[in-house]
């Protein structure tokens, strides 16, 4: 799981991005010191993205600061990733898909409460959307979420329950579903129960289901994050389509040092950095290069064609916050249960 | 059979039911490794899941949906045992009687579910069971579906418990003296016959060994089962893969709740069949 990066990065341009990056009462102290190694665990369809930071990263450390450092990034399903750094896992940085996963940890007491106002924008270097992907042609006419219960069609999306990606999914669905004539959260569920009652496979994590749909054939429309959906294009050109439906959700996955990690291994100061470092107009531009969309105005103008202008609602106005929505939505006997209780 | 060596031993003094030094240490290694590998472990599980009491632990695993898995998880894995039974005694029955070109090929092949990775089990049967697969394609339009049913779940739980029965009934058939079997043909024994009343009886434990096995294997399996089931809840969702569920919610009791009825039940099963094993060995002796 845990892949090395750090020399993949020829030279880098840094420029602006120094300054910004290292604390400056922190660059003197890490200056010409041992090694080091932080483990950033993070969900699954980061990895092509954080291949590439860390590479830049370990440069930038090696060239300002003087210190070798190696990043190891460890993938999974974002609350299984919680779950093991609850349990141990040595995490320096956690970057997970919601920020429910998040507080799962800082409950624990390895991450100060406060993580969301440590960083800018409540944590979230990048945003992203979910879109749905279909087959070349758009065989089923599919242009928004309303055409997805459509008779006969096949939904492919994880399963809350233990994917981030499909909470995202699931909550983007409310969304539009409050949002038509008519709509209030009893519409809105049947409008859900209706549409996983046309999911043939409720894979665990979002990787697997993608892989379902464009690797297996299984199913018309796939519910995605909009970067794996850049992916699964550019793997097999000209075999799906992207659409944007009428409304969606703004996805902010959001990052934070793991305290009680850093303070025991002392690297703090590489931790802070790498995190600070994402919002770089390097690491920006990266972000905007990979599909996420960057919040960097410059790397967001630069990459603007391929982001589509959805209407995005947030979890926090929209749903008053991830605990909220947990509790409401994914707990145990919440509105997810409901739609699959034995009728 | 050990068993029946054990039940023959003089009561009373039990230390003494060996002549063989060595008792004393040996008996305190294998507590100590017993412990380390089960007991603490298996102790562990036991003691996690009480956070509520008793009415937690019920609660729990009388929900529709967690029954429904634990029915699942154990009917599938009973069915497929069955299965692995009868088809596992035939694949045996044929690699030790007949001599045939790439016999020792099909011999190791047996073998490779215990060695492939079991997700790499899971998705190359969700291939080609799946609508677009070798399989499940031209099956697809007779409206049989195999890959993300029920049925994918046994399929999946059959291929891996395979080299269980086979391995377990090999070596009896390959030990089985000829000679009974050509005595049972001098006495007039139709094949049939010689099959049920000379062959079977032979074979008989280690068939419940290799259904024991092969059933303990499947009720367990998760990683090979989560890429061809489909996970609906309540249809085709197993018992472990509830368990990831509820961690991943972060109820661990909850999730040791459904651990340990699959515990309990898992134990009753093997002694069930430990049981049926004594009662086949006394037979056999007297």
């Amino acid at each position: 799981m845990i892949d090395r990066t750090h020399t993949r990065r020829e030279a880098l341009r840094l420029g602006a991005a120094a300054s910004f990056v290292v604390p400056a009462l922190a660059a003197g102290a890490a200056r010409s010191a041992a090694p080091a190694e932080i483990l950033n665990v993070s969900y699954d369809p980061t990895r092509e993205l954080y291949a590439d930071i860390n590479g830049a990263f370990s440069r930038y450390w090696k060239d300002h600061v003087g210190q070798d450092l190696k990043i190891d990034l460890s993938n999974g399903g974002s609350g299984a990733q919680s779950r093991a750094v609850i349990d141990g896992l040595q995490a320096d940085v956690v970057t997970l898909a919601l920020a429910y996963d998040v507080d799962a940890i800082a409950d624990r007491g390895l991450i100060a409460k406060t993580w969301q106002s440590r960083l800018p924008d409540n944590a979230c270097p990048y945003t992203s959307t979910i879109v749905l992907l279909v087959r070349k042609g758009n065989p089923w006419k599919i242009h928004d979420w309303g055409d997805l219960v459509r008779p006969g069609i096949q939904v492919v999306t994880p399963n809350p329950k233990t994917s981030g990606g499909a909470r995202w999914n699931f909550l983007a669905a409310w969304a539009w579903a409050l949002k038509q004539p008519g709509g209030s959260p009893a519409s809105a569920k049947a409008f859900l129960q209706k549409l996983y009652g046309q999911v043939p496979v409720l894979d665990t994590g979002a990787r697997g289901s993608t892989n379902t749909f464009a690797q297996r054939g299984i199913g018309d429309a796939l519910l995605a994050w909009e970067n794996d959906a850049y992916l699964v294009l550019a793997e097999q050109p000209g075999a799906f389509e992207i659409v944007a439906p009428s409304i969606s959700i703004l996805a902010e996955p959001p990052v934070a040092v793991v305290d009680r990690v850093v303070d025991r291994k002392h690297t703090r100061t590489q931790a802070e950095g790498y995190l600070n470092f994402l919002y770089s107009p390097l690491a920006q531009d990266l972000i905007g290069k990979h599909h996420f969309r960057p919040r960097n105005p410059a790397a967001l103008a630069k990459y603007d064609a391929k982001f589509p202008k959805i209407p995005l609602v947030t979890i926090d106005t929209q749903f008053g916050g991830w605990r909220k929505a947990q509790a409401q939505f994914f707990a145990d006997g919440g509105v997810f249960d409901q739609i699959y209780a034995p009728r | 059979m050990t068993t029946a060596t054990i039940a023959a031993a003089p009561r009373g003094r039990w230390r003494e039911a060996s002549i063989l030094p060595g008792f004393g240490p040996t008996l305190g290694f294998v507590l100590l490794y017993l412990s380390l590998m089960l007991l603490i472990p298996l102790a562990a599980l036991v003691a996690r899941p009480w956070a509520s009491g008793w009415d937690g632990v019920w609660g729990t695993v009388t929900q529709p949906r967690v029954l429904a898995a634990l029915r699942l998880s154990f009917g599938a894995a009973v069915a497929a045992a069955a299965i692995n039974t009868v088809m596992g005694l035939l694949v045996a029955w044929v690699l030790t009687r007949y001599d045939f070109p790439g016999r020792r090929l099909a011999d190791a092949m047996v073998d490779l579910p215990f060695a492939l990775p079991t997700a790499v089990a899971g998705i190359a049967l969700a291939t080609v069971y799946g609508p677009h697969g070798w399989i499940g394609g031209p099956l697809a339009p007779l409206g049989v579906k195999i890959a993300y049913t029920r049925l994918g779940i046994l399929v999946a739980l059959v291929a891996v418990g395979l080299p269980f029965i086979v391995r377990s009934v090999q070596p009896v058939l390959q030990d089985f003296d000829a000679e009974v079997e050509e005595a049972a043909v001098t006495l007039g024994a139709r094949a049939w016959r010689r099959a049920v009343s000379v062959v079977l009886p032979a074979v008989a434990p280690a068939l419940v060994t290799g259904f024991a096995l092969a059933f303990a294997r499947a009720v367990g399996e998760y990683g090979s089962v989560i890429f061809i089931a489909g996970n609906m809840p309540g249809r085709s969702e197993i018992a472990p893969l509830l368990i990831v569920i509820k961690l991943n919610e972060f109820d661990d009791a909850g999730a040791a709740s459904v651990g340990l009825a699959m515990l309990v039940l898992s134990f009753g099963a093997l002694l069930a069949v430990n049981l049926v094993q004594l009662a086949m060995a006394r037979r056999g002796h007297r």
